[in-house]
């Protein structure tokens, strides 16, 4: 063959050659296309359904706090008073006191359901902050019951008639003179971020998942990362390699495919049926996730392990180092980010987890914001799960709130992995 | 390398002293459609008294009553929701497990929907029409035969019905409100048949069998336990019905609309009166051996059977839930303050 010949059989096929690597880029083009276009999307209707969440219609009333309803003894005895007063007893004065005209019972039970049917408790709390407030009347913020609120946001149509539409003409021509009067607004919902669950939606809040999550995820961390790393540790740099450590290995790596409900069900039967740990609490989701976490944490740092370069090891040993000198004073000080970076997912991926947590009972409605370990709890993915099957349509938008809350701890764990890894990752 | 091990020491010990730790919170398992009610009452409950707010898991009534009876001590719950009654079978496991005396409290009505989206015509069923519908099993031509369900729209089955694909988004077998659907809906419907209702003396298996068992053909959609997702779906396909409980319904009057069912409406007076046929009572148990060690039991249940709550005004009465008639109410009432127990 001469070289002229072979020119040009290089030639004829140069424009399919340039063509396949065209279409090959297309093809990753398209694939990247495809993956942001699902991200916009579900960006999209997650923000659009749950921006309207963080803000929170409020109606302002004058409130008396008057000593006949809230103390009829007299004895101005606080705890008494947080007790028996009757605080929606004075939200309802001060509504009956803004509509004078409304007389019939019926009217003014839809009135009475202007405020949030726990109205009565934001006034208490005032009153327990400050008790000179007794016997005064005072302008206040009280929070709107959730179908105003809804109406407010637009999310129930005044055209429907009026036999649809859970908000009556009667109450839309009040909403209507409380706008007109400025006694009417959205105000940013800190309730949201400082509440536990509730089943009127307006009173419900993230905090007490929030906390719940926090706690099963220390709990996690602080048995997963060391248990981890000395697994690691020991499987990388003293362990003989024979076939027990290879059964152990595969072990690990097939541990990390095992679908999270399995651990679920773990879970139950041993730390709860045997050991006796209470349900619903963050130790045993702790627990439960740890096992969850382990082999992802031990993959990661078996990996950073490896990647220290044995020269480093062998200038250690070479100048009189023990081994375990050798590791703890030079490999594991190299090798921390990576495995930093390892525990990090692993609590990501942790604290997205809801399957594993439905066995052990932490898929439950608590109220209280839980104060240790032990109390009963509930985790940010659960709270979404339940209020999404909540029947009330204020719940709509909460869910999708508390989701975003949840991708922003997600997004915040994930880019602190990456900046440990930027920062002191060292490249040889 | 010492802190970690006194940590992990520490963590040890406090583990079991916990177990035998008294518990200072009510803990109550159960029905999903139980739940929403049960909520509010312990809401209220931890909102006026001086006792931690209960705390409510919905595992559904059979995983509940499974829990419920699985011992007495702290770890155990202390009351169970159930959207049916307890069964001899449960009740003999609790028997044998030590839970000895069970009070049985029942709260109220639920009525279950056939709804459709409002830009679609309302339908009007009869029971027998949804037995039909969605039966694996249909009656044939000869009387004794039982042939795979051919029907394929709504005019198939009843000549006045709309000539529609038949489309039944529905909850899975694992939720109570579909065994109250197939039992009440089209059970009620298979018992039209005369010859299927005799079976139910001679061979009862083989008769739920029949009357008991959904198509798997694709007519009837499982839409999992989430029940505002089948009215999301119901909006987007007007040709589709829906079946979810009666709360729901009453949620979304805008968006959907319950069809009627042998003439009946799924309406709050209709379910009350009991004229509308697709409907429940519900329950909670309580174990009695608790009460007196768990803080807070007496005062939660004083709550729940209070007027204020299950009352023809109460609050619940607000989340859709069906009152009791007044002498139902005041007996029930009665037996939960007395811990009268359950025999069976």
């Amino acid at each position: 063959m001469s070289n002229n010949e072979s020119m040009n059989r290089v030639r004829a096929g140069l424009a399919r050659r340039y063509a396949t690597e065209r279409r090959f880029r297309m093809y990753g083009v398209l694939a990247i296309l495809m993956s942001l276009f699902f991200l916009v999307l579900l960006f999209t209707t997650i923000i659009g359904n749950g921006y309207t969440a963080f803000l929170q219609t409020h109606i302002k009333l004058d409130i008396t706090f008057d000593q006949a309803l809230l103390d009829p003894s007299g004895k101005g005895d606080l705890a008494e008073i947080s007790r028996t007063g009757d605080f929606n007893g004075v939200v309802k004065a001060a509504l009956r006191e803004a509509f004078p005209e409304v007389t019939k019972r019926g009217d003014r039970k839809s009135l009475y359901n202007l405020a949030s049917g726990g109205a009565g408790f934001e006034l208490r709390d005032m009153l327990m902050a400050d008790p000179s407030l007794m016997g005064k009347t005072v302008s206040v913020w009280l929070t709107a019951d959730d179908e105003i609120d809804m109406f407010m946001k637009g999310h129930i149509d005044r055209d429907v008639p009026e036999d649809d539409r859970r908000v009556k003409d009667l109450t839309i021509e009040w909403v209507d003179r409380l706008l007109a009067e400025d006694r009417l607004e959205k105000q940013f919902n800190t309730t949201f971020f400082t509440a536990g669950d509730s089943r009127d939606a307006e009173q419900s809040g993230i905090w007490g998942a929030a906390v719940g999550s926090f706690y099963t995820l220390i709990v996690t961390l602080l048995l997963s990362f060391p248990i981890g790393v000395a697994a690691a540790i020991y499987l990388e740099e003293f362990a003989p390699t024979n076939r027990f450590t290879d059964f152990i290995e595969v072990n690990i790596n097939n541990l990390a495919a095992v679908p999270s409900i399995v651990f679920g069900l773990l879970g139950l039967a041993v730390f709860i049926s045997f050991f006796g740990m209470p349900r619903s609490a963050p130790l045993v989701g702790g627990l439960v996730l740890t096992l969850m976490t382990l082999p992802t944490i031990i993959i990661a740092s078996r990996a950073a392990l490896k990647s220290v370069p044995p020269s480093i090891r062998e200038a250690a040993l070479g100048i009189g180092a023990s081994k375990m000198q050798m590791v703890f004073h030079h490999v594991l000080p190299l090798a921390m980010p990576g495995m930093l970076t390892g525990a990090i997912i692993g609590m990501a991926q942790a604290l997205g987890e809801s399957a594993p947590l439905l066995m052990i009972g932490m898929v439950a409605f608590i109220v209280d914001i839980p104060g240790g370990v032990f109390d009963p709890s509930t985790v940010l993915p659960v709270q979404i799960y339940l209020w999404a099957d909540s029947p009330e349509r204020a719940f709509v938008e909460r869910t999708s709130a508390a989701i975003m809350v949840l991708l922003a701890f997600l997004v915040v764990m994930n880019a602190l992995a990456v900046m440990l890894r930027k920062r002191f990752e060292k490249r040889w | 390398m010492k802190t970690k091990s006194l940590i992990l020491a520490a963590a040890v010990t406090a583990t079991f002293s916990v177990n035998a730790a008294a518990r200072d919170y009510v803990s109550i398992v159960g029905s999903s459609t139980v739940y929403p009610f049960a909520t509010v009452v312990a809401e209220q409950f931890g909102k006026t008294s001086e006792y931690k707010t209960p705390k409510i898991e919905s595992t559904g009534s059979g995983g509940g009553l499974k829990l419920f009876c699985a011992g007495v001590g702290v770890q155990h719950p202390d009351i169970t929701n159930s959207s049916r009654r307890i069964k001899k079978s449960e009740f003999d496991q609790c028997q044998a497990n030590g839970v000895k005396d069970v009070v049985e409290v029942k709260v109220g009505y639920d009525g279950i929907a056939v709804a459709n989206a409002k830009s679609a015509p309302r339908f009007e069923l009869s029971r027998k029409d949804i037995f039909l519908a969605l039966a694996k099993q249909v009656p044939g031509d000869k009387e004794g035969e039982l042939i795979d369900n051919p029907y394929t729209t709504w005019k198939q089955v009843n000549a006045s019905l709309p000539d529609i694909k038949i489309e039944v988004l529905g909850p899975p077998p694992t939720s109570g409100t579909r065994d109250a659907f197939a039992e009440l809906a089209m059970e009620g419907g298979c018992k039209k048949i005369e010859w299927i209702a005799a079976m139910k003396k001679t061979d009862k298996k083989a008769y739920k069998a029949v009357c008991h068992t959904v198509r798997e053909d694709g007519a009837y959609i499982e839409a999992g336990e989430n029940d505002n997702l089948i009215v999301q779906k119901l909006v987007a396909n007007p040709n589709a019905l829906g079946v979810f409980g009666f709360s729901f319904l009453e949620e979304n009057g805008d968006k959907v609309q319950g069809s009627l069912i042998d003439g009946k409406e799924p309406a709050f007076e209709s379910i009350a009166d009991g004229s509308y046929p697709v409907s429940r009572p519900l329950f909670f148990y309580v174990k009695k051996a608790h009460v007196d060690s768990v803080p807070g039991i007496r005062g939660y249940v004083a709550e729940f059977t209070s007027e204020k709550a299950w009352g023809d005004e109460g609050y619940l009465s607000d989340r859709g839930l069906i009152p009791m008639p007044k002498e139902e109410r005041a007996k029930f009432a009665k037996d939960a303050a007395d811990m009268s127990p359950l025999s069976m």
